[in-house]
């Protein structure tokens, strides 16, 4: 959820010589001042389409006007990753989907009100003027190299048709001067590439700081994102109440009530009929051996023995234990995570062993549970037929936001034919015991 | 028969004494946390102890772990684990030596005072007992069992009541059959497992081992 934008520039020529990255470094400026003269152009489109917001049929063009922009943007924050430089989006979540004029004033709105609307106007200002002439300074000067070892050939129709030719610092006036021209053009191709790269990072500085999410932005979509999660907490933990409620009421509850009845009864029979009494309190033990075995269920459900007793990777070994699968389990966590964080982490593992076992059609399953750079990391894999994803089942979305609940991740990798990885990534610290 | 109880809950705990008393067994120590569970263990020796898996001071799995430190101390202690659940996990970490005299029953089974004082004898025999539960999710997943695949049904269904512990007298009774076809029963399952005749008990305990597949030390 966080952005990317924080972290370091990475070498841009790691690994490479520097033949090969400024020829790259090169490119991607032209490619960068063209795709800025496509943005400006598409900016003015939008402030055009803003405009025409008063007429009406203006509040149906500005969304798609300005999702072309951010597609440009987008693109630009691409590119520029290439250069080590990571921008993070900083746009807000869409409105929801909706229809007529209700929908499109929705969708106005929301992006009017975007801060990162303006600030993409305000980069497609500056793509084409300052950042983009300095995208394009390592292709000019291949340009005006290659025309520098041009000049001592074509030095007189120049100087004719333009007096007082300059090439650098020197004056062109004849065959001479055009060679030291020329040779400076040859020089200026190879110092053009060595510092191409270098202007690429600069240009990449530039544009970050333009396209990146302000702090303000970051902070008020992470106010988002925690005041949805917590939500989504309190309306499971409410609905997981609700259910245990039920439970307790139409199970074990009426089964004890069940009991009391039938010991009164045999009461009652004791002495007339001790024969009946006898298939009565056989009756209420059997009645009192299936209410445990039903609260047995009920605390199983809402937390797991095991887990409480050995934590979560001899929780998940339980689980490998009673599957119909063959199920692996490799761990490498040096120490429990707080209780919170495993029993999200066990509820999610029973949630994919779950699928892998009822959808998936496979064999062997394979879970894997490391804790590294602060994050519990799990990946359950099954030879199956693939093909899993979301929207397949409520199932994953349960879990996704089981998980947004801690800031945890989940990934799907399921390719028609199988196999199916999905692996969760949960932000924690090790509780230390002592 | 001389019986250590470990157990917190001072009713359940007077219940079972009460229990075994009139069973004809004579309780030697009678304690409700795990370190002391563990010392009487050790210094009683009984002929079987009783176990509640979760004890003071942790309430967690001390009673698994005093049963495996007391038998790691006095190899085969015959030690029967009573628990409100049944983990998979748990029964196999205590079949693991495979030295036979363990139990893992749920709590429940007390109520059936005949067959828990049967389970109680068959531990302290040399034998196994476990809880038709574990007995139960094995027979679920017995897919991927490759050394079983050779029993018969009826074969499957007789080591499952082995497993739990029942005689082969209990086996017929329940199985509606004569105590000499268990006994044929037997002698294939252990022919195919490929157990080597030697004492009839130990064989018991293998074939028990082979069907909760718990690899042998």
């Amino acid at each position: 959820m966080t952005d990317g934008s924080r972290t370091d520039d990475q070498p841009a020529r790691q690994g490479r010589n520097w033949l090969t990255a400024g020829w790259l470094a090169m490119g991607r400026g032209l490619t960068m001042f063209f795709l800025g003269l496509a943005a400006v152009l598409l900016a003015w489109f939008a402030i055009v389409g803003t405009s025409l917001t008063l007429l009406g049929f203006g509040l149906f063009l500005v969304p798609g006007l300005v999702t072309a922009l951010r597609w440009s943007a987008n693109t630009q924050r691409r590119l520029t990753g290439n250069t080590g430089v990571r921008i993070a989006e900083p746009y807000g979540p869409a409105p929801r989907a909706e229809g007529g004029w209700k929908g499109a004033w929705r969708k106005c709105v929301a992006v009017f009100t975007d801060s990162a609307t303006w600030r993409d106007m305000l980069w497609a200002q500056c793509a084409v003027t300052v950042t983009g002439l300095l995208a394009i300074l390592p292709f000019a000067s291949l340009v005006h190299g290659l025309f520098g070892m041009l000049l001592p050939f074509i030095w007189e129709p120049v100087v004719q048709s333009w007096d007082g030719t300059w090439y650098l610092f020197v004056p062109v006036r004849g065959q001479e001067s055009a060679w030291i021209a020329g040779g400076l053009g040859l020089l200026e191709i190879p110092v053009g590439l060595l510092v191409a790269p270098y202007v690429l990072r600069l240009h990449a500085r530039i544009t970050r700081s333009l396209l990146a999410p302000t702090a303000k932005a970051r902070m008020g979509r992470r106010v988002e994102h925690l005041a949805r999660t917590r939500t989504d907490v309190v309306d499971s933990s409410a609905a997981e109440i609700r259910r245990i409620e039920r439970d307790l009421h139409d199970g074990a509850q009426a089964r004890l009530l069940a009991m009391g009845m039938k010991l009164s009864a045999a009461e009652s029979l004791l002495d007339e009929n001790p024969e009946a009494v006898r298939t009565l309190l056989a009756e209420t033990r059997d009645a009192s051996m299936r209410a445990l075995e039903e609260l047995r269920d009920l605390v199983r459900g809402i937390h797991p023995p095991v887990l409480a007793d050995r934590g979560l990777v001899d929780a998940v070994r339980s689980l490998a234990l009673e599957s119909r699968l063959q199920v692996q389990v490799t761990a490498g966590v040096p120490d429990r995570p707080e209780p919170a964080v495993e029993s999200a982490a066990y509820f999610a593992v029973c949630e994919l062993l779950a699928n892998a076992t009822k959808h998936s059609g496979a064999r062997r399953v394979l879970i894997d549970i490391q804790y590294r750079a602060n994050a519990l990391a799990v990946s359950v894999t099954d030879d199956g037929h693939g093909g899993a994803g979301p929207e397949s089942g409520s199932g994953l979305q349960g879990v996704q936001r089981r998980l947004a609940a801690f800031d945890g991740t989940l990934g799907i990798s399921s390719p028609v034919g199988g196999p199916t990885t999905v692996s969760l990534q949960i932000p924690c610290a090790l509780t230390v015991t002592p | 028969m001389r019986v250590v109880l470990g157990e917190d809950l001072f009713l359940l705990r007077e219940g079972m004494e009460r229990l075994l008393e009139a069973h004809g067994c004579t309780i030697v120590a009678s304690v409700d946390n795990a370190p002391e569970l563990l010392r009487a263990l050790v210094d009683e020796r009984p002929d079987v102890a009783i176990v509640d898996v979760r004890l003071p001071p942790t309430f967690t799995d001390e009673g698994i772990q005093v049963a495996l430190e007391a038998r790691r101390r006095v190899p085969g202690l015959p030690v029967l684990v009573l628990s409100q659940y049944v983990e998979q996990l748990y029964a196999r970490e205590l079949l693991a030596d495979g030295a036979g005299s363990v139990g893992y029953l749920l709590k429940d089974r007390v109520l059936n005072s005949g067959q828990f004082i049967e389970a109680v004898r068959r531990v302290a025999d040399g034998g196994t007992a476990m809880d038709p539960k574990v007995i139960e999710k094995l027979l679920h997943n017995r897919a991927r069992q490759e050394p079983l695949d050779s029993l018969t049904q009826r074969e499957l269904e007789v080591l499952g009541l082995m497993a739990e512990g029942r005689s082969n007298a209990g086996i017929a009774e329940s199985l509606f059959v004569t105590d000499k076809a268990i006994g044929k029963h037997i002698n294939s399952i252990f022919s195919k497992l490929q157990l080597l005749p030697s004492r009839d008990d130990n064989r018991r305990v293998q074939a028990v081992l082979t069907y909760l597949n718990v690899a042998t030390a």
